[in-house]
Order: structure tokens, then sequence, then C-alpha cells
């Protein structure tokens, strides 16, 4: 086989539905592979703490089921990483039922069901560190501590090509991963057919986010990306749309925080050498990828923990004295709360809008606050009753706030609801650490059964 | 003097992982990119006082010539969505650059 076409139609497969017309493009192009990252810590640790999705099942389901109808139809491998947003256990399996309900659906004929888990017992890497295993923070986050583990409520780790390449060895036409890197999702089935791994993650940095490395913008639009021996070619499916060495070159900086090196388990993938060449009106050439593997198999570990539970509530202000002096109709709430609960075991977090809500300390025009503001008010603590009280305090209490020189008397804030709401836990990101492994596979066991329609 | 918002084709920032910001103003073609350069008005140094952070909250400045864009990386104090982050996907964080003035 001189080359390997892979189609990938959403670059977060369910945060927002995939668009048909490119991916049905797509399809006709009768392309080897259709593969997706369902995934993305951007959406916070809230549902990895709390086990959830914040994709919608039914977006899930209609792109899952756009993808599985195609890849049987022309009988070629279908691939998902990072099912349902974070990859957990209940993610995974959740996906793998929605395939099993879909083929049913559509009668289809039997095949090959492959999937992995991604989660780690916490008492496994309680284990390892007790052995003597350093589990190293990224980006600011120190050594992992005993503390800090006992603090997390789940752990996923996030798998390379390996549980992937390992399912498509054993013959799996459907793929369902936990969590993943982006990029291995499409690197694994090139590297399986025999692809060289330079240009195989290449292809799946490309890849990755579906549309966004095409022009004009446009996201859930499909893209088809060809590996060979020694190049990648991108290509943008959706009529109006061209992959061109601007966008192709752009997107090699999206969301990471230098161009060129791109860090998955087992190495890194170097773009400081990449040529871009538009090959045709749609299509850009990209060469000189490298990989490089890594002197020791390090796995990225993500982990949250709850922080407490969370209610919100939210005034507005009008009076230009009171705007002028908003800390200080803060600050009487804060007390307000400490009276009531001391000085430690919850938060209250004040974000002030019309000032410095979005930007905080890095906003340069904090000094030069709008002619109103809209304050959100949120109260985390053990319980749900005590969040709720002193979301109440923190917010009803700005109402009472007594400034010495204001002219309003009878309210410092005004209501749009007399009311404070109950909102998601709030959890922290703990973990963002890697673990050394023996074995690429020892984090991610697999799975594989027929499914018959 | 025109503004970056005026010679940049986009100007974003989002998250790089879950603790990094990191910011793209990308250029439609060399000169452009060139002349922003040249004129020296997004550095390292530019950046901190804009945001009046110090250098060490600057994890990474790079210009990128394949796109013609210069792109940095800020950390952030609190990792994204801990309680009280008003924007968990770090997505609203770049205005403050549009009105940089870029001279001839």
């Amino acid at each position: 086989m001189d080359s390997l076409r892979i189609i990938c139609p959403n670059g977060h497969l369910g945060f927002a539905p995939t668009r048909e017309e490119s991916f049905r493009l797509g399809v006709a192009e009768r392309p080897d592979c259709i593969a997706a990252d369902s995934g993305s810590d951007d959406v916070g640790p809230v549902p990895l703490g709390t086990d959830t999705s914040t994709s919608p099942l039914a977006w899930q389901t209609h792109d899952l089921e756009l993808m599985l109808v195609a890849a049987r139809e022309l009988r070629v491998p279908m691939i998902i990483g990072s099912s349902g947003d974070t990859g957990s256990n209940s993610r995974v399996d959740l996906y793998v039922r929605v395939i099993r309900e879909l083929a049913r659906k559509h009668r289809l004929a039997p095949f090959r069901l492959g999937y992995f888990h991604s989660e780690v017992d916490r008492g496994e890497i309680r284990r390892r560190m007790r052995a003597g295993e350093t589990v190293q923070g990224l980006e600011g986050h120190a050594t992992l501590t005993e503390g800090e583990l006992d603090a997390t409520e789940r752990v996923v780790a996030m798998a390379g090509v390996h549980p992937f390449i390992r399912l498509l060895e054993q013959g799996a036409d459907v793929v369902i991963g936990g969590r993943s890197s982006d990029s291995c999702v499409f690197a694994a089935p090139a590297i399986h057919r025999g692809f060289p791994e330079s240009q195989a993650y290449y292809l799946g940095k490309v890849l990755e986010c579906a549309s966004f490395c095409a022009e004009p913008y446009g996201g859930k639009e499909t893209v088809l990306g060809k590996v060979t021996s020694d190049a990648v070619e991108v290509t943008a499916m959706h009529p109006a749309q061209r992959c061109t060495v601007a966008s192709v070159a752009g997107h090699a900086m999206y969301e990471r925080s230098n161009p060129y090196y791109e860090h998955v388990a087992g190495g890194t993938l170097d773009m400081s050498e990449c040529r871009y060449e538009q090959v045709a009106e749609k299509t850009t050439r990209i060469t000189g990828a490298k990989f490089r593997r890594a002197r020791e198999f390090r796995v990225k570990l993500e982990g949250a923990g709850k922080v407490g539970e969370r209610y919100v509530g939210m005034v507005g202000i009008r009076d230009p004295y009171t705007i002028a002096h908003v800390d200080e109709v803060i600050a009487w709430a804060r007390d307000k709360a400490r009276e009531r609960f001391g000085d430690a075991g919850y938060e209250l977090h004040y974000t002030v809008y019309g000032r410095d809500g979005i930007m905080g300390e890095l906003e340069p025009l904090r000094d030069r606050p709008a002619h109103e503001l809209c304050i959100l008010v949120q109260g985390v603590a053990p319980t749900a009753a005590m969040a709720e009280e002193l979301t109440m305090i923190g917010t009803r209490q700005m109402f009472y706030a007594r400034l010495p020189e204001v002219k309003g008397s009878a309210g410092s804030v005004a209501f749009a609801l007399d009311e404070v709401l109950r909102a998601s836990p709030a959890y922290r990101w703990t973990l963002n650490h890697t673990l050394r492994c023996d074995d690429p596979l020892e984090l991610f066991p697999t799975h594989m059964t027929t499914v018959a329609g | 003097m025109p503004k970056l918002s005026a010679l940049a084709k986009t100007i974003r920032s989002k998250n790089a992982g879950v603790d990094l910001i990191t910011f793209d103003v990308i250029f439609t073609d060399r000169a452009t990119y060139d002349r922003v350069r040249r004129a020296r008005v997004l550095t390292r140094e530019s950046v901190c006082a804009l945001y009046r952070i110090a250098p060490s909250r600057i994890a990474d400045f790079v210009e990128f010539d394949p796109g013609n864009a210069i792109k940095f990386t800020i950390r952030r104090l609190r990792p994204s969505g801990s309680p009280g982050d008003p924007d968990i996907f770090g997505a609203q964080q770049y205005a403050p650059l549009l009105d940089i003035e870029v001279p001839d």
C-alpha cells in the first residue's frame, strides 16, 4: 500500500454536531479509515470529577451513527479516542453501548468491536509511589504527594498509539478508546499499516481538529488526510473550505505552547523542519516532520479532586459611587460570611463583570469600570446546605453594604433573581503529571467483542 | 499609527493544557509579519508590561515563520476550571493585544 487516507469529521465528537454535507463528500472519497477524537481537558475538571459528559448524548449518538454506518458500508475501521469528553471508564462503556444499539437499529452485519479503558486506580498509583516511583508534575504542578492523591476523585491516563494498534492488530473494525492523545487516534492506523512514525504522528497532528486546519474558519467540517512514506497531504471536504499553507501552518500553533513540538506517550513530534506546499486548490502537502522516541516511557495522568458543593448568585450595580467602591461592598459581604462560618472551610468567589470579570489580574483596564456592573457570586462548601446559605449571605449582604457617602440608602445592588441557584460541584485539577511505565499497554487494558445487528 | 487589529488576520487566545493560556497573532503575509517584528511592539517585555505580569509567567515566546505568526504562552495562577476561574477555555484573554500600536 503506497498511501493511507483517513477522514476526520469532528475535532471533538459530540461537543457540537458534525456537519453532514462535508462528511458525505469525505465518505464519497472512499477513505481507508474514519476517525475522531471525542475529548478535551478544556471542559475543566468537573466532568472528570463527577464522571459525566459535557456533551449531550443525542449529539454523541448522532456523530457515532454517521461514522459507524459509513465505516461499515465502506468496510473500513472506525476509531474514536477520549470517549465522552473525559475518556473515563463509564464514558467508554457508554459509547460501546451506543455502538451496540446503533448496530441493532441499522441491522449491521457482525463486526469486531475493540475498546480499552484508561482510568487508573488511586491505590495503584499509591503502590507505585511507595515503591519509589516519582509522579512528576507538568507545568507548575509539584511532584505528586499522597495527600494530593487522597484529594483526587478520579484519574485517567493519556494513551498513545499502543492500545489502538493492539486492537487493530487483533482485527477490530471499530475501536472505542479511553483517554488518549488526539493525534494518536490517527497515527495508530497509519503505523499499523506500516507508515513511518514521523509521517503518522504528523498526520494525526493535522487531522485532530478536523476543519480547524482549513480556511475560511468553520468548525465541525470533514477533512481528509493522506499519508505516504515521506509526506502528508490534507484536503478540505467542504465546498467552500481549502487547506492552505497558511491554514495548515497556523493550525500547528493551535492549543499548544510551542508550535514546533508535540509530546505524546513514547516520544515527541518535531515540526521545526516542516515544509508546507500548496499542491492543489484545496490541498496542502507537508514534508519534514520527525518523530523522536523518548528514552523513558512516561504517560500523562489527569486527575480531578472535589473542592465542594456549589451555589451561585448574581447582582447588578448602577450607582457610580457604589461602582467605584465595589471592593468595599464585596468586603462587607465577605465579612458577614466570616461572622457566620469563620475564616476557613469554604470558598467565596466574586467575578465583577464590567470591570475585570473575564481577565481578573491580567486586565489592563480594571481601573476603568463600566457604568453598570454584574457580579457573579460563587459559594463552595462541604455540604449543599452550607453552600446555599454561604452564597445567600455572600449575595444578599451586598444589598445591605454600608458605604459612607452613598446617596441611595435603600439597597446597594439590584437583583434580577432574589435567589441563589445550585450549580455543579466545584472541582480542581489535582493531577497534571506523568508516570513512568515499563510496558506501554500496562495502564490500558484492551477488550474485544463481536457485535451483531 | 495602525493598530495590531488592523494588521493581523487572527488574534486569539486558548488553553494549552490546564495550566497555560497560549496567544496567537497571525498575519496574512510575510511583509506584515516582518514589519510587526521589526517594530518590536510584541515581545516578551511588551507582553509583561501590557498584562502586568512578571517575566517568569511567560512560558514560551516564539516567532513562527512558517505561519507568519507571533506566539506566546502565559502560565495561569491556578489551573483552568478551578472555582472562580471566569474563562475555562482561556478564549477571551487576547483583547488587550488588539489596540497595540505599530509604528511604520
